[in-house]
């Protein structure tokens, strides 16, 4: 078994709902091929640094697996043949990066569950100055 | 070097002397590489924002002499830098790259 971390760019035309199937078809495909997801990212319409197939965005997704390394090939096949996906990267993850990844997810999830604390926090200093 | 001595020493030669020695930075501060220093074993293409600091407004990737990163380092910047442009992260080309 192998991590590996696949990040694709989608089509930015597509309709929210379109969007999830897609990821969900992916997703669907690495768990039937006895892989394990192990995180998702969505990281939401993107302006890209230069223009891929006359397009200015598109709609970043990561996913995150553990599973053996025959399927990156079917995985990355089905990418380039589906015509929504702009560009795709797979990457095999050593312990470095698990390490890495690891620490992101944990950061991601403080920030998603400390958004209103903080805010709390920059209001206090500024009353006084408005006042 | 010498020649700072001198007007620091207040030789008669020079026409202007100084009481002072000149504030001139004669030994540069020390490169170092900043993986080692802080301990960061992995550079992650999925940062931008970092690796901005890895290449010039041209969008072209620091020499090793510039940005004091260490070999072993240096090799993963350019593989990060390289993954972050074909996933449309960093431009391969542009002006002035770092002030957009």
């Amino acid at each position: 078994m192998q991590h590996y971390e696949t990040v694709f760019i989608l089509n930015p035309v597509l309709s929210e709902s379109q969007i999830e199937e897609t990821v969900k078809k992916y997703q669907k495909y690495i768990t039937s091929a006895k892989g394990e997801i192990i995180d998702t990212e969505n990281w939401g319409l993107k302006k890209l640094a230069y223009p891929i197939n006359k397009k200015k965005s598109g709609f970043y997704q990561l996913i995150e697996f553990s599973s053996e390394g025959d399927i990156v090939s079917d995985l990355e096949l089905q990418f380039r043949r589906d015509e929504k996906v702009l560009r795709y990267l797979t990457v095999k993850l050593d312990k470095y990066a698990l390490a890495w990844s690891q620490k992101r997810r944990e950061k991601l999830k403080s920030k998603a569950e400390k958004p209103s604390e903080e805010k709390e926090q920059e209001s206090q200093p500024r009353e006084p100055v408005n006042a | 070097m010498s020649k700072i001595e001198e007007q620091s020493s207040g030789g008669n030669q020079g026409e202007i002397r100084y009481l002072t020695p000149l504030n001139i930075a004669t030994v540069s501060k020390k490169k170092y590489c900043r993986f080692k220093r802080s301990g960061i074993k992995y550079v992650d293409y999925k940062d931008p924002d970092f690796l901005m600091s890895f290449i010039n407004d041209q969008g072209k990737i620091l020499p090793r002499r510039i940005t004091g990163t260490s070999l072993k380092y240096q090799r993963k910047v350019s593989l990060a830098v390289k993954r972050a442009r074909h996933l449309a992260l960093l431009p391969y080309i542009g002006d002035l790259v770092k002030e957009e």
